[in-house]
């Protein structure tokens, strides 16, 4: 079984977020990057785990610079076999998914993996664009896995429950928490990843569809009203006339 | 030129996402000076509900029964096209996650999704970015639109309408999934998280899974559901959906109370939009208190079942 995954590149959960150059872009001053959590520890996780049991091998995928190129090394520490680089800085989801599709087609994968979303596009949009432009089955926010032979089995939340559906490969899935356990990489896998092959391919030139204008921090929350332990009248109080929540 | 928006349904009814959804595109059709259609799927009873949100026709595709991504994406267009729709609204829940984006591409529109503003003049949104932590102006670049809103962003805008049903089969292939079970756990009454307006959630505070006692009591009381921190969902004391967070489920109820929750950057990102929070916690330094609007200084196993007494009490009043 042939497994992509797609691979981005996010600020490090604490990092402090800020902008500059009059509100248009994302300060990196100081931050730390990580892969993006979903794609990690569940996408890619998921997809090493199907390798190890059943063959084949995963390839991992990602849109942009050379920046990019240590979280691409983590991948493969963790333990994908190669990596793919589309060099462009995308300006948004349609020409991300573009790029990928036309390497997951070329490629001839099973089975496409993206995380859930990016923590910091918040998009969750690009398995699904990927999925209509490879003519595929999509299953987004997948929280288990199964291969057997050509047919997937892929579990997921609803309200109150889990549904399990069925859909036949080659299918794009996007994976969300209980796919698989986050694993970290060993000082082999580290040592491996050297000399594993990150390819670095030109972009085929799409223009994107939407464009971030500016970028704002939210208000700052007033302050905090305490109230005594001992009196959580006071609280029904507060929440009834005050903040007219109940 | 109408506005479609598309709606999901349970039991025959439109979600509560989906009115929510209905109620945002009237209001954009009148913005627009147009009129409002829907599309839905086999299984909608009648108009299930939308006529009372605005919607003046609603095209059912009745050759789609499991809500497959690739087929209603197919049905969406179709029902743009008999319409003449170049905006097309989702609300980002579920399944709008996987029917909006390949309806993007089929219509070669622009897609924002978790918007949390109506559109302004050259139909630009806002959107939550950084999970919660900022904000993002984005406009489109084309022609037709798609915007798929944050669900509880906007509440429920109700406008009586009479809605014009209509089925039609539209050439959509074959469905790439099949539904194998549904399982569900849940008891009758309890409230899905992600559609909740109140929200009581708990964290390692609490020691151990017995003692979520006295947080299913708030709850219960106040008609609100259950959520938790991630280390508590990862050790097993409750089930995962309850998992709210950065990297579980991220919820913006009107009141969120928080107890022996700590306050983590990564679980305010997905509670940061809640109208009004409050915290309990016995650490007074607990980062959780600078994001609060009420906090409560104590110990969760005194101050919970108090304020679950006060609120009987204020029920009986009220
Ligand atoms: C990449 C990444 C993603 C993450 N995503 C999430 C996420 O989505 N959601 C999430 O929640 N976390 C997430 N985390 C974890 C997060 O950083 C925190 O570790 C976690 O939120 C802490 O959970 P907690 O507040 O329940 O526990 P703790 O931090 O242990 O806090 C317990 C709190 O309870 C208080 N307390 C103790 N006893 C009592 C008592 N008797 N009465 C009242 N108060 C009491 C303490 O003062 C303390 O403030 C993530 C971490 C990383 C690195
Ligand atoms: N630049 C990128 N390169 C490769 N994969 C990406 C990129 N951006 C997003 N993805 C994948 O698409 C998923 C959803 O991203 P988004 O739609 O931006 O929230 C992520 O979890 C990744 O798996």
């Amino acid at each position: 079984m042939k497994i992509l995954v797609c691979i981005s590149k996010a600020p490090d959960t604490t990092s402090k977020i800020a902008f500059k150059d009059n509100n248009t872009a994302f300060d990196e001053n100081g931050v730390q990057f990580i892969v993006n959590p979903y794609d990690e520890w569940y996408a890619l996780v998921r997809a090493i785990e199907l390798k190890e049991a059943q063959g084949g091998s995963v390839t991992t995928i990602t849109v942009g610079g050379a920046d990019n190129d240590p979280i691409i090394r983590k991948a493969l520490a963790i333990g994908a076999d190669d990596a793919i680089r589309v060099d462009m800085d995308a300006k948004d989801a349609f020409q991300v998914a573009n790029e990928i599709a036309l390497q997951a087609k070329e490629g001839g994968y099973d089975l496409v993996l993206c995380g859930k979303e990016t923590i910091n596009n918040n998009g969750g949009v690009i398995g699904g664009m990927l999925a209509e432009l490879m003519d595929a089955p999509y299953v987004p926010l997948a929280t288990k896995l199964e291969v057997n032979g050509s047919t997937a089995e892929i579990t997921r939340d609803i309200p109150g429950g889990e549904e399990v559906l069925n859909a036949e490969l080659p299918l794009v899935i996007s994976a969300a928490k209980g796919m698989a356990e986050q694993r970290i990489p060993n000082m082999r896998g580290i040592m491996a990843a050297r000399s594993k092959a990150l390819n670095v391919v030109a972009p085929s030139g799409t223009e994107a569809n939407t464009e971030v204008k500016s970028y704002a921090l939210p208000p700052a929350k007033g302050d905090c009203t305490f109230i005594d332990a001992e009196n959580p009248e006071e609280l029904i109080k507060k929440l009834h006339e005050e903040a007219k929540v109940i | 030129m109408s506005v479609l928006v598309f709606v999901d349904h349970q039991n025959g009814k439109a979600s509560k996402a989906s009115l929510e959804a209905v109620g945002y595109a009237k209001k954009v059709a009148d913005q627009l000076g147009t009129d409002l259609a829907a599309i839905s799927y086999a299984g909608i009873n009648a108009d299930g509900g939308i006529g009372a949100y605005g919607a003046n026709r609603l095209h059912v595709a009745s050759n789609v029964s499991v809500p497959d991504s690739g087929q209603l994406a197919k049905a969406v267009e179709a029902a743009a096209s008999a319409e003449g729709a170049d905006v097309v609204i989702f609300s980002h829940d579920d399944l709008g996650k996987a029917v909006a984006p390949r309806v993007a591409v089929r219509l070669k529109a622009g897609l924002v999704t978790g918007v949390t503003s109506m559109p302004g003049d050259g139909l630009e949104v806002t959107k939550n970015v950084f999970s919660g932590k900022a904000k993002a102006m984005v406009s489109y670049k084309t022609d037709k639109k798609v915007i798929s809103i944050l669900p509880n962003a906007f509440g429920m805008m109700p406008n009586e309408t009479t809605t014009e049903v209509k089925e039609f089969s539209p050439e959509v292939g074959s469905a790439g999934i099949t539904v194998k079970e549904v399982n569900t756990t849940a008891s009758d009454g309890e409230i899905p998280l992600p559609e909740a307006d109140l929200v009581v959630s708990a964290g390692r505070g609490m020691k151990g899974p017995e003692h979520w006692g006295i947080i299913e009591d708030l709850a219960k009381e106040l008609g609100a559901a259950t959520a938790c921190s991630r280390p508590v969902s990862d050790i097993g004391w409750r089930p995962h959906h309850e998992h709210v967070g950065q990297t579980g489920v991220a919820i913006r109820p009107t009141l969120y109370i928080a107890v022996g929750i700590s306050g983590a950057i990564q679980h305010l990102a997905g509670v940061n939009g809640s109208k009004v929070i409050v915290v309990v916690n016995k650490d007074p330094e607990a980062p959780f208190f600078k994001a609060a609007d009420y906090g409560i200084v104590g110990d969760a196993f005194e101050v919970v079942p108090k304020l679950t007494a006060a609120l009987k009490s204020f029920k009986a009043n009220h």
